[in-house]
């Protein structure tokens, strides 16, 4: 049966969200002809819209259904997120200016561009092209899923055309707001995102608990019911999951700023210090985080008994608010799948046209070929993510954002350290690239596609984040095949990146 | 002399003397990332452990390190 008073609710804050995007080429006019107008928004965002841009852009839908689940189901194990968001920003105050910074002083759109001058090697470049996209497209169908869910829980469920058609309208909407605006679009709709997603956790904070009995009674409550289980949880986190809460905490913090879709938010700042700034001010939406955290034990107090772990936000939304209201919540999380769709496919259209299009197949081409592809290839992406939706059954979702984490580390010898030294050798940060990308595939294949794998110290079983573990295997054998290559006097290549060009302010 | 110093340190000196206070963001990756400091009920305020308000309270922590770091080291 369709929930005619939430879907209402939902289709016109649809419908307002889209009018905004189809504006986004009017707002700050630029030449979207070029690709740094279409793709950066010409780099001229202040500090408020790239705050309002970059936090529509982490936080996903999927974030606002995964994290809920996650404590659902595990009690405090979930609540990695919170040292997660909270050391992520001081990582990315030291790396992201500096990276906004030379992108500036050299014409960057991706981190691939950075790769192929300061390593000179194009194969460099490649590999990191490839797990960009790669994460990207596995981000995106990430965020249909969160449509997905919400759209479901409003009655639309069943097989075929007609259950699926509101994600193929929404979706197709999106994709043409994008391809007209660019970066604009989604900065535009952001701002409505940011107001929705504030408005419904606020609400939600205040409301569920003084209806369920207050905070205390919540946790209480459900403590009880995860210890009770068959397979136990716990609301204090036991020492034997301290290493899986750590060592998913500083992984996922390492990965966030290296997405594809973080480096085009960070890129379209007017300057470094709206970066720094963004950095101490972002966090406010970790606060927002922290709180939807607490949404899992909600559920657990208010007997929400959820089909599958992504039905928990929604379910509690329907119990517990008028469904009006439940509609607004609904809308806050599709619209908050649709910025971080829209910045991430044009990421990963960057990203191909840049280094794979230019590089590869049209190195005279024009600027302006140069736009349109990347426009052809935002389509194509969302397109390609669309169709793996519909037709992969969802329960394989929870795999894809642990092998996107894994994917993206294998660059941070590369990216990161890169920015700082060049001691790596370039064949030596590729070895270690494929070795690490292999290790990040197989291990959690392995091990049924969990994020958290066991790894055997002599007689000790130690639970550890399979994409940090597979940084690490990849920064040995850098290091390892560094000594090697320069041993054996292989070339290192011309590095076409100055000193000054890192920190001179040409703004 | 001293005056003629602190002069010369101005243009060149300060940048790298700002970056000293870079240090402090290594606080909220020692004060999280060390479970067995807070992974405890007591003390509960309002009946909330307090596994859950320390955490709780960094995240907002963090957030005013790194904004007096920007404070200190803007240009």
């Amino acid at each position: 049966m369709i929930n005619w008073g939430a879907f209402g609710v939902f289709a016109l804050l649809f419908a307002i969200v889209t009018v905004l995007g189809f504006l986004g080429p009017y707002w700050r006019r630029g030449d979207l002809d070029l690709l740094h107008e279409w793709a950066l928004g010409g780099r001229r965002f202040g500090t408020l819209v790239t705050w309002f841009l970059i936090g529509g852009d982490l936080y996903t839908a999927y974030t606002f259904i995964a994290v809920p689940a996650l404590v659902y189901g595990q009690g405090a194990n979930g609540f990695f997120t919170l040292p997660y968001t909270a050391i992520a920003y001081p990582i990315a105050f030291v790396f992201a200016p500096r990276f906004w910074t030379i992108a500036k002083n050299r014409g960057y759109i991706t981190f691939a561009d950075f790769a192929r001058e300061r390593y000179d090697s194009r194969a460099l470049s490649l590999a990191v092209a490839i797990s960009g996209i790669m994460a990207s497209m596995l981000y995106i169908a990430l965020q249909l899923i969160g449509i997905q869910v919400v759209i479901a829980a409003m009655g639309f469920v069943g097989k075929g055309l007609a259950a699926d058609l509101p994600v193929i309208v929404a979706f197709v909407l999106l994709a043409a707001y994008t391809y007209r605006g660019g970066l604009r679009a989604p900065a535009l709709v952001a701002i409505v995102k940011d107001a929705l997603i504030y408005i419904t956790v606020i609400a939600a904070v205040i409301i569920i608990p003084m209806k369920l009995g207050g905070f205390a009674h919540i946790l209480n409550v459900a403590g009880h019911v995860l210890e009770s289980r068959p397979k136990p949880a716990h609301l204090i986190l036991p020492p034997q999951a301290f290493s899986a809460y750590v060592t998913l905490a500083l992984g996922s913090a390492l990965a966030l700023f290296m997405y594809p879709h973080s480096i085009t938010g960070v890129l379209s700042a007017a300057n470094a210090n709206v970066v720094r700034r963004n950095m101490a001010l972002l966090p406010a939406y970790s606060v927002l985080l922290a709180f939807m955290a607490t949404f899992g034990y909600m559920a657990i107090a208010a007997g929400v008994k959820p089909a599958s772990p992504n039905d928990v936000v929604p379910q509690l939304f329907l119990r517990m608010f008028p469904s009006w209201f439940a509609g607004v919540g609904f809308a806050a999380i599709a619209i908050g799948a649709l910025v971080p769709a829209a910045i991430m496919s044009i990421a990963a259209a960057n990203l191909f046209t840049r280094n794979i299009y230019r590089e590869y197949f049209n190195p005279a081409c024009s600027p302006q070929q140069e736009a349109n592809n990347a426009k052809l290839v935002s389509l194509i992406v969302k397109l390609g993510a669309l169709l793996f939706v519909l037709r992969l059954p969802i329960e394989y979702s929870i795999g894809f954002q642990l092998l996107a984490a894994g994917w993206i580390l294998q660059t941070f010898p590369t990216l990161i350290i890169g920015l700082y030294t060049r001691w790596f050798h370039r064949r030596a940060l590729l070895i270690g690239w494929l070795v690490g990308m292999i290790v990040a595939t197989v291990l959690p294949a392995a091990h049924a596609f969990t994020s958290v794998v066991p790894l055997h110290v002599g007689s000790l079983t130690v639970p550890i984040f399979a994409a940090l573990l597979s940084l690490v295997v990849n920064l040995v054998v850098t290091v390892l095949a560094t000594w090697l290559l320069d041993a054996a006097r292989v070339a290192r290549g011309e590095d076409k990146t100055q000193a000054r060009d890192y920190v001179a302010g040409v703004s | 002399m001293r005056k003629n110093l602190a002069a010369m340190r101005q243009p060149l000196g300060r940048n790298s003397a700002a970056k000293r206070w870079y240090w402090l963001l290594l606080l909220p990756f020692v004060c999280m990332l060390w479970p067995p400091l807070y992974t405890r009920v007591d003390p509960a305020i309002a009946g909330i452990p307090f596994f859950y308000w320390y955490q709780f309270c960094w995240v907002i922590l963090s957030a005013l390190v790194t904004g007096v770091v920007y404070w200190l080291t803007r240009d």
